[in-house]
């Protein structure tokens, strides 16, 4: 019998179905990965297990038997357990505080708090799951590997049955994420269930029993890991209708080089994320897409070349004009849609027509004074222009849902001399119109001459706009085959690829 | 030797610093749970007016007994006040700085305090009973340690005891773990089954009874009467707030800040009363308490600091569990 079982769960957002109908069941002793890309809808499966949302339809059963989870704790007392892809730790808590932190079994159950009565606890959880951690120390001065595996041991102190992690491995080193792996197969071995979820193909290959592929809300299939390949997962994970996609164009693009980007080397946060030695380029009228899993230095790269991160070395040149800071790349003509919409892209609390106009004021101003009647010319032909929705000029960007946010990007970004664009995840959370209008928009920016970088996990985007791809990882760029998706997986898991 | 000027200073800080004290410590518990509240002026200013009004027309009983009820008249009336401002700021999830500041002027000194008082004829009235000093004189005559431990009133050995339970229950007890993760990290909280509307609505409101408890100090003890306004209390509210921070929301720091901000009150009266001349004394000492206050803000700030003494990681930030 399946120690966890979901029947027919559909969970509905404003919008869209985040899941629609699915079944699901995981055994004891087994590590069953639940692969998919972003919006397939893996977390809204795993919160709905885990009781922090609640299905729309469906059921789920422990065991066999029914159960209705209205928190997490709910879940937490069932045996349920989840540990997030944003840790929930109480950073200045040490390790032993947040273990007993609402303990309803252990030691934590006592008036008085004795966190010293967990300690040896810790201590020897750590030691028999490879979990080394000083349960003392307080969640600040912990790695990120290591509040990882607070949290883990979080789950095992509170007596889990059933482990969720979600995409645990996307803040560790490869030679962590080895060691976790390791880790999930003694918690299995001793019949509990482990839930993985993932986008990396080889890292599901590597740690699953069986695999669950889901892709636009639906289970694809759920096979024994052991019995498909590499590259069937990411045939199953991307979608057989991707292969009819039809190119935009075919031959090679030959305007003059618009982006190019020598030995660029920058600094990230983390170690695997640093660039290192980046070259590329992108032609008048080409689309040019980076592939890539989220984290693996697109941010970096993006932001180096539009002059917000610094550089260590290497050069950019935009229109043959070696640029270097923020001004100077724009005024060479580099558009920059970033890819965080809200907290980048625009000023939430300014209006529309203020947004649309922040890189372009200075041209109509008066003296020190804005030219408001201009400013609202430009925001209504914009509204125009890009089908944005909003109330007039005046209203608020952040009031705005996120396709007609970008459409303000995409708007400002477009006017005057551009000559190159990078778009960062420009359709991440947007709904099918809306990323029918920037996909449309992008193609005509590349029709008028515009080269544009797309950067994107979406590799159905990728295949329909791109001209040429490339796949990063681990702060590396390498060419992949324009037309074969399960190369351009392979490439993105971190593997390599022989024509 | 007991009028040495240090000796009278201390003595007297603790008795002035009694009431910042008990307000900052609700202060303290109102902010461990995350919610700032800025409104306790006010609500000490109810505290003051409702304790008052409680001893002098609710003579039931002994003097000793009147003052009991006053003071649980002041913390119910102070807390009822903070009742406010936790529906609009954890119910509502209105801007807990707004809200306070509203509380302050809607409860203190032109508004709801002054109305009761006014209303109930309270003013220019002898206290029919004050707290005073109670231990035998041959011990308050001690040297030192007489005029400074053994001369208070009750409500100073009242407050010691507040510190170390409040100080007890935050840092020794499972409630008081749930309180500091609530205004931690309210989110690991929930997904801890941890209450976080619930701890933050007691925490509020328990504060708001300290507030009152402390406005009730001026009115039963230091200043035993009622006046319009709020000259009764002197900022002490502001200045509790302030000792918050300067006290890195521990309880027993708090203690040394009140009466240091207490003797600072003390000092400008004492050295006119000795005849010594140190220029405008009153200007500097009341405004030490926040010269000093902004010190220790920029220490705070500083990175390191930040995590070990600095504010609860989720003061004033209102808290929905997620769900889109």
């Amino acid at each position: 019998m399946a120690t966890i079982e979901l029947r027919g769960i559909t969970k509905r957002f404003p919008g869209v179905v985040a899941n629609d109908g699915v079944d699901f069941n995981a055994t004891a002793g087994e590590v069953h990965a639940l692969l998919g890309e972003n919006g397939a809808g893996k977390s809204t499966l795993s919160h709905i297990m885990s009781g922090l949302y609640r299905p729309d339809e469906g059921e789920i059963y422990l065991d066999g038997k029914p159960v209705s989870f209205q928190s997490p704790r709910d879940g937490i007392d069932a045996g349920v357990c989840m540990v997030h892809q944003h840790f929930r730790l109480v950073d200045r808590f040490t390790v032993a505080e947040n273990l007993i932190l609402g303990d309803r079994r252990g030691a934590g159950r006592s008036f008085k708090l004795r966190p010293g009565a967990v300690v040896d606890q810790v201590r020897k959880l750590g030691e028999r799951y490879r979990l080394p951690v000083d349960p003392r120390a307080r969640v600040w001065q912990l790695s990120v590997g290591e509040r990882q595996r607070v949290e883990i041991l979080k789950a095992l102190y509170e007596e889990a049955r059933v482990l969720i992690l979600d995409e645990p491995t996307a803040v560790l080193t490869p030679d962590e994420a080895t060691t976790l792996f390791e880790t999930l197969r003694e918690i299995v071995a001793e019949g509990r269930t482990v839930i993985f979820i993932s986008h990396k193909m080889n890292e599901v290959k590597a740690v699953s029993d069986r695999v669950t592929i889901m892709r636009a809300g639906r289970v694809v299939e759920t096979v024994k890991t052991a019995d498909a390949d590499v590259k069937q997962l990411a045939a199953l994970m991307v979608g057989r209708a991707l292969e009819t996609v039809q190119r935009r164009r075919t031959g090679t693009v030959e305007g003059d080089v618009v982006l190019e980007v020598k030995g660029l080397s920058a600094d990230s946060y983390r170690a695997t994320t640093s660039l290192e030695n980046v070259d590329l380029s992108v032609h008048a009228g080409e689309i040019v897409a980076i592939a890539g899993v989220a984290g693996n230095g697109q941010l970096e790269l993006a932001e180096a070349i539009a002059g917000l991160r610094p550089r260590t070395n290497g050069a950019v040149k935009i229109d043959g004009r070696s640029v270097d800071g923020v001004r100077a790349a724009h005024n060479a003509g580099l558009g920059y849609v970033p890819e965080d919409r809200l907290g980048m892209g625009v000023a939430p609390n300014l209006s529309l027509a203020m947004n649309v106009e922040l890189k372009s004021y200075r041209e109509g101003q008066a003296g020190p004074f804005l030219r408001m009647g201009r400013m609202r010319g430009l925001a209504e032909q914009a509204i125009e222009r890009y089908e944005i929705k909003a109330r007039g000029p005046e209203a608020e960007a952040g009031t705005l849902s996120g396709g007609n946010i970008q459409k303000i990007v995409l708007a400002r970004e477009f006017a005057g001399k551009l000559k190159a664009l990078i778009a960062a995840s420009p359709t991440r959370g947007l709904d099918v119109s809306a990323v029918e209008t920037v996909h449309k928009h992008l193609l005509d920016a590349a029709d008028r001459g515009v080269g544009v970088l797309l950067i994107s996990e979406d590799l159905d985007e990728i295949l329909a706009l791109a001209d040429r791809v490339l796949v990063m990882y681990e702060g590396h760029l390498t060419e992949a085959p324009r037309d074969d998706i399960e190369a351009i997986g392979v490439l993105m898991a971190g593997g390599s690829w022989e024509a | 030797m007991n009028h040495a000027l240090l000796v009278v200073l201390i003595a007297s800080g603790v008795a002035y610093g009694t009431p910042l004290l008990f307000a900052s410590l609700g202060e303290l518990l109102a902010e461990r749970s995350g919610v700032l509240n800025l409104g306790v002026e006010g609500m000490m200013l109810v505290g003051a007016v409702m304790g008052f009004w409680a001893e002098q027309r609710l003579t039931i009983g002994s003097g000793a007994v009147s003052l009991i009820l006053g003071l649980v008249v002041a913390a119910f009336a102070a807390a009822v006040t903070a009742a406010i401002h936790a529906f609009l700021v954890i119910t509502l999830r209105a801007n807990q700085i707004v809200s306070g500041l509203a509380l302050t002027i809607f409860a203190g000194g032109i508004g709801l305090s002054s109305y009761l008082g006014t209303d109930l004829n309270l003013a220019d009235q002898p206290a029919n009973h004050q707290f005073h000093a109670f231990l035998p004189s041959a011990m308050q005559n001690w040297p030192i340690v007489g005029p400074i431990v053994f001369g208070q009133t009750p409500l100073v050995y009242l407050s010691w005891v507040c510190v170390i339970a409040v100080a007890y229950y935050l840092m020794r007890t499972r409630p008081g773990l749930n309180v500091r993760s609530v205004g931690e990290a309210p989110g690991a909280a929930d997904a801890m089954g941890i209450n976080v509307v619930k701890y933050r609505y007691v925490h509020t409101i328990v504060g708001g009874a300290f507030a009152g408890v402390a406005g009730a100090t001026f009115s039963l003890a230091i200043t035993p009467q009622w006046v319009a306004g709020d000259s009764l209390v002197q900022n002490s509210g502001w200045i509790a707030i302030a000792l918050v921070i300067f006290a890195f929301w521990r309880p027993e720091l708090c203690v040394v800040g009140a009466y240091f901000f207490g003797s600072l009150q003390a000092l400008a009266p004492e050295l006119q009363a000795r005849n010594v001349n140190l220029g405008p004394t009153e200007l500097w000492t009341n405004a030490m308490p926040y010269a000093a206050t902004v010190v220790v803000l920029v220490l705070v700030s500083w990175r390191g600091a930040a995590r070990r003494l600095g504010a609860p990681a989720a003061l004033g930030t209102p808290y929905a569990r997620e769900e889109h």
